[in-house]
């Protein structure tokens, strides 16, 4: 398994390590509520070495990019973070990744850890084909992640930094040393709180690590692993891809259907208009149990005796206390408050469809 | 370890454990150590009382945030009575295994299976085992 530069640091902090698509990942340093609860509460900071991180350098990157993605980047600022998605060609979802524009000519693109490498490829073989004046190179290797998420996020890694934090809005970021380690910040996160994803080159992200649980002690920060991580952010109504989300799904299917501009043209394009002309099927909607029990990954979902699809995810959510899930349905079963049922060890457990997402923070 | 595994009971490899009540039945639960393993239960799959189970079969299902586990019967017999506690409050087994947190009371159907279970010495270098 691959570690990350953090990983000494995990198990000297008695994490319990999991094998996360080929990495050695804490899933918990204490227990996943604990850690999910101090997310909302007060912040954690989470090891996200593991993400990809792909430059686009040159002068026709943003030409690239605009084909080789979904969303419409063209009104992009510097400066500015987007989420988009990148599909095969026959519309289906590789991976849904954040665009960070550096400069004019110079992108950082943002991917998951699995589809790193298919991301690579999709978009060189973009580039070989479409002859773009653009250089892309993999820095995942060398750059480290670290997101630090909840209320006092903000507070704490303000002692780290000298310049003002309140200047970053939501999706954006800036450069600036991080306990005077070079770095970028984020005001972005996949938990439903505010909080940052801070990137700094991987030999030196243990410095930012260390300095961020010294810092954050006195505001009850704590670490916190991929088991907090999943809950948050499906409470938040975020999709995990892989999962939620798979190569033979579409953005129509998902709640990511905003990602895309069908204004512009793009790859994958062409099939998504066929699809899109011919109607869905299956759609995401977010689930809540009213009967016993947790819906998981694969239960079957029913309405009556019809069998109308399979649940993606679901969990236990820590803190709206009851258990929540998202599943793959027949589209005319997808409208909030449609009474369905999931199928838990053969028996049918009551189940209602509700608007994502399931959790949003106070402001 | 936070809880030390009470001599007063015999354990099972799947981490069970039986309390021998002397009058054809016992209580069955989860040790501390497969609580720990666990961490934060949220939801319990009780049997039906009445449900005959065979030792080694599936007796119920403890639910953490992220996993769910089969509960093996230790012992065979029929499940007589069960901890409804549980259904409201699950965390039980992670505050309390070898107490409040108890799972089903079993009529024995046979004596003689305690016997294949180890002691509460057996089990500790069990454990210390598996956590090298």
């Amino acid at each position: 398994m691959k570690k990350t530069p953090l990983h000494e640091k995990h198990v000297a902090l008695g994490a319990k390590i999991i094998d996360f698509g080929g990495w050695a990942m804490p899933v918990q340093y204490t227990n996943v509520i604990d850690e999910h609860k101090a997310t909302r509460t007060a912040a954690t900071l989470f090891d996200i070495c593991h993400m990809g991180e792909i430059e686009f350098s040159g002068p026709q990157a943003t030409d690239l990019l605009q084909f080789a993605l979904t969303r419409d980047l063209a009104g992009q600022k510097i400066g500015q973070v987007k989420l988009s998605a990148l599909l095969n060609d026959q519309g289906g979802i590789i991976d849904d990744l954040t665009v960070y524009k550096m400069a004019e000519d110079f992108y950082m693109l943002v991917t998951n850890a699995t589809t790193l490498e298919a991301d690579f490829q999709r978009i060189k073989a973009i580039l070989d084909q479409k002859k773009f004046n653009c250089r892309m190179e993999d820095i995942s290797e060398k750059t480290g992640k670290l997101d630090l998420q909840g209320p006092r996020a903000e507070e704490i890694l303000q002692t780290l930094s000298d310049a003002d934090l309140k200047n970053i809005r939501f999706y954006h970021f800036a450069q600036f040393p991080v306990a005077g380690i070079p770095a970028i910040i984020s005001r972005s996160g996949y938990t439903g709180e505010d909080g940052f994803e801070i990137y700094a080159a991987a030999e030196k992200i243990s410095l930012i690590w260390d300095a961020l649980m010294d810092a954050g002690r006195s505001s009850g920060m704590k670490p916190a692993g991929l088991g907090a991580r999943d809950t948050l952010r499906l409470e938040a109504g975020m999709m995990l891809n892989g999962q939620d989300m798979t190569q033979e799904m579409s953005p129509l299917e998902v709640p990511y259907g905003w990602l895309v501009d069908w204004s512009k043209d793009f790859a994958g394009k062409s099939a998504l208009v066929s699809l899109r002309d011919r109607g869905i099927e299956k759609k995401i909607a977010g689930l809540e149990m009213t009967g016993r029990g947790i819906a998981r990954h694969g239960y079957a979902v029913k309405s009556g005796e019809r069998e109308i699809g399979l649940v993606t995810s679901g969990t236990f959510a820590p803190t709206l206390n009851k258990a929540i899930g998202l599943a793959f349905i027949d589209i005319e079963f997808t409208a909030p408050d449609t009474e369905i049922s999931i199928i838990i060890r053969d028996t049918a457990s009551a189940a209602r469809v509700v608007k994502l997402p399931f959790y949003k923070r106070p402001k | 370890m936070s809880q030390n595994n009470p001599a007063d009971r015999l354990y099972s490899k799947d981490h069970e454990w039986v309390k021998d009540n002397g009058d054809g039945t016992a209580v069955v639960g989860i040790t501390d150590y497969a609580q720990e393993m666990l961490t934060d239960i949220v939801f319990v799959e009780l049997p039906p009382v009445g449900k005959k189970v065979a030792q080694g079969e599936p007796v119920a299902m403890v639910e953490s945030v992220k996993s769910v586990s089969d509960v093996y019967a230790p012992v065979s017999g029929e499940v007589i009575e069960v901890n409804v506690e549980l259904e409201n409050a699950p965390d039980l087994i992670n505050t309390d295994a070898f107490g409040k947190g108890w799972i089903a009371i079993v009529k024995l159907a046979d004596k003689d299976e305690l016997k294949s279970l180890l002691s509460a010495a057996d089990y500790d270098t069990l454990i210390r085992e598996e956590k090298h």
